[in-house]
């Protein structure tokens, strides 16, 4: 744990909008290490992306409230000053957006936006130093005829092209940590394979860490070791991605994975889908916010729907999971799902 | 980007052609007899004919236009032997209720509203621009509160109602200057600036409000933009991705319209120089209306269309130059 680079703690987020309180994120702590690729799932609204664009910084400053630490090689990033949020912006911590098509600005060359990342942390660089690093980059990230390229606009390459246009704006100044929101769900199967892959190789160039916030559990699968399930703004699954995968400790897991185990009858393993929809977190559920869609919930008893679970450790794997299921019944439910 | 600017002129030519046409043909529909325009209440029959044939407005509307059209690139003499008079290319015809070629009462009148248009154009955008990109930083605040309503205030007011205001409330009532009085710039600086303080702040006023709009709600509207996000989680500087994130995109549609104002405008301020009596092209236009002074209306629609015309094809040209995509597609 000594050796973590990012580490939250009860790391909590709200948004003051005219239909009330929206509370994002909810006592978020987790830690990511140097080299470490940690997957963040969740279905859209679980808090994911806040709790990224959080440790950058970047919630609007006029309605959001953040509480908690994110303690970046040894700076909170919650609670320094811009100056030394912005000195590390780009530097010790880089981002890749969803939407490639909307994350370059159209104005300006691609070459332009590449220099100018690096420009802003190397303020002595030349000109010609400049040029030089955005060539590298761009061969680096796989750009046909860097050359005649780099003096093109975005509109002018394909979705694809345009992510790793993104990503060289990421790494141009070799950060320790990349936070990746949903960086392959804009674009086609294939291409979403290519970005993955270079994100992978430029990973093992300098040990960076990398945050995958992703709702596609195949990536989960392939690219990384860690993974926090997010529901209704709160982890409620930390484990390893083998032990997530073979023995999901969460109902919420149980639903995501496909096939859901019951405690009454067994039904052979088909296809479901989690019931329901996901909670308003202007108005979340009492006790556990993933109570309503539960199917054990009503098994469990009145606890989850007035008590809010703690993470706890779960058996020997390892994983820990928010639930009030006792560790027994989430193990013998959890290694049904695997089967 | 040779060909293209090319194209949107000759296209312009050709428009300002089909204005001209229907302008022509309107005016000649208009139930008043220019020649019998041209002289006095008591006109001898015999006068007013001969002054028809003078002007040509004995022979059919289509050939008028054509001896119009001529005009403008020839030049056009009026009468035959001693009472021969001609109006030098480009000629927009003649006022017989003024004695003059239009197109040097055009010259007389155009610097006025031009020194206006100018004035007024550059405080309106400076103050439209930065009271909207205020509001757009400090969004919710007060001085948003406060700049969307003088913008909300300032887009209802008519013009000479302020105009009037201003003109009361400065001169009349506080006495802080005297009452306006145009004089040319090369001949008397105070007082061409005397005269005309008060209209171009009425006119930046009223326009500034619908460019803090505007400019509030491009700025707000790149500000949600993943390219905005992308530029902070760079680690760029505030004033950096205001100035080439959040201002550049919103630039785009403020240019556009920008453009459209000032040359509407160029075309002749027709309430503000009535009300502040300046001796522009819109008060002209106003006295040929009153007193069916063809020539002139035809004259001064012919060069307000020039103006609009000009004003397209110059965004047109903006366009391309401020959005590299609109360049690479054409």
């Amino acid at each position: 744990m000594t050796s973590s680079l990012l580490s939250v703690t009860d790391l909590n987020v709200s948004f003051d909008t005219p239909d009330g309180v929206v509370r994002a994120v909810s006592d978020v702590s987790f830690t990511v290490s140097a080299g470490e690729t940690l997957g963040i799932v969740g279905e859209s609204g679980s808090g994911k992306s806040v709790t990224a664009s959080s440790i950058l910084r970047l919630n609007s400053s006029t309605n959001a409230t953040t509480t908690g630490s994110a303690v970046l090689a040894g700076t909170d990033m919650l609670t320094c000053s811009d100056a030394e949020v912005r000195a590390r912006r780009g530097s010790e911590v880089a981002m890749v957006f969803q939407d490639p098509l909307s994350a370059l600005n159209p104005y300006y060359t691609v070459g332009r936006q590449i220099g100018e990342a690096y420009q802003v942390h190397h303020p002595d660089a030349s000109k010609a130093e400049v040029r030089e690093r955005v060539m590298d980059m761009l061969t680096k990230v796989g750009i046909p005829h860097p050359e005649q390229r780099v003096d093109e606009y975005p509109h002018q390459f394909s979705g694809g092209m345009r992510q790793r246009i993104v990503i060289a704006i990421a790494l141009v100044n070799s950060p320790k940590l990349l936070i990746a929101d949903e960086p392959t769900t804009a674009l086609d199967v294939t291409v979403q394979a290519q970005i993955l892959d270079l994100m992978l190789s430029l990973q093992a160039e300098n040990k960076m860490a990398i945050i995958l916030i992703t709702h596609d559990l195949g990536v989960v699968a392939e690219v990384a070791q860690n993974v926090l399930v997010m529901y209704g703004g709160r982890i409620v699954e930390r484990a390893s991605v083998d032990a997530l995968f073979d023995a999901p400790t969460h109902p919420y897991a149980w639903g995501l994975l496909g096939a859901v185990g019951s405690l009454d009858h067994n039904k052979r393993g088909e296809l479901r889908t989690v019931i329901g929809t996901p909670p308003s977190l202007i108005t979340l559920p009492p006790g556990c916010s993933f109570a309503p869609r539960c199917e054990y919930a009503h098994s469990v008893g009145s606890v989850c729907t007035t008590t809010v679970p703690m993470l706890r450790n779960i058996g020997h794997l390892g994983s820990f999971s928010a639930c009030h299921m006792s560790d027994e019944q989430i193990i013998q439910i959890g290694s049904k799902v695997r089967a | 980007m040779l060909v293209f600017i090319t194209r949107r002129l000759l296209f312009a030519v050709g428009l300002l052609l089909a204005v001209s046409l229907f302008t022509y043909l309107l005016f000649s529909m208009l139930p008043a007899d220019p020649a019998a325009l041209t002289c006095g209440k008591n006109c001898k029959p015999d006068l007013i004919e001969a002054n028809r044939v003078r002007l040509g407005y004995d022979k059919p509307v289509l050939e008028q236009y054509w001896l119009f059209l001529k005009g403008i690139f020839a030049g056009r003499t009026y009468g035959t032997g001693a009472t021969a008079f001609t109006c030098p290319a480009p000629s927009l015809g003649y006022s017989f209720s003024q004695h003059e070629c239009v197109t040097t009462m055009i010259a007389n009148t155009f610097p006025v509203t031009a020194y206006l248009s100018i004035g007024a154009f550059v405080l309106w955008m400076l103050l439209g621009i930065s009271l909207g990109s205020v509001a757009a930083l400090k969004r919710g605040k007060w001085q948003d509160r406060l700049a969307t309503t003088f913008s909300a205030v300032g887009v209802s007011l008519p013009t000479f109602y302020i105009g009037l205001l201003v003109l009361f409330t400065v001169v009349i009532w506080l006495g802080l200057m005297p009452f306006p009085h145009y004089e040319s710039p090369f001949e008397n600086i105070v007082g061409f600036f005397n005269a005309l303080i008060l209209p171009w702040l009425t006119l930046a006023v009223l326009s500034a409000a619908s460019y803090t709009r505007l400019t509030r709600n491009g700025m707000l509207e790149a500000m949600n933009e993943d390219f905005v996000r992308l530029g902070i989680a760079k680690g760029l500087k505030r004033g950096v991705i205001l100035r080439r994130y959040v201002l550049r995109s919103a630039l785009v549609p403020i240019v556009t319209i920008a453009g459209l104002d000032f040359a509407a405008l160029l075309g002749g301020a027709i309430i503000t120089e009535s009300v502040f009596s300046l001796p522009g092209m819109g008060r002209m236009s106003i006295r040929a209306v009153v007193e069916s002074d063809l020539p002139v209306l035809v004259g001064t629609t012919m060069v307000a269309a020039l103006f609009i015309v000009l004003a397209n094809v110059v965004v047109d040209i903006l366009y391309g130059v401020l959005d590299p995509r609109v360049r690479t597609k054409s």
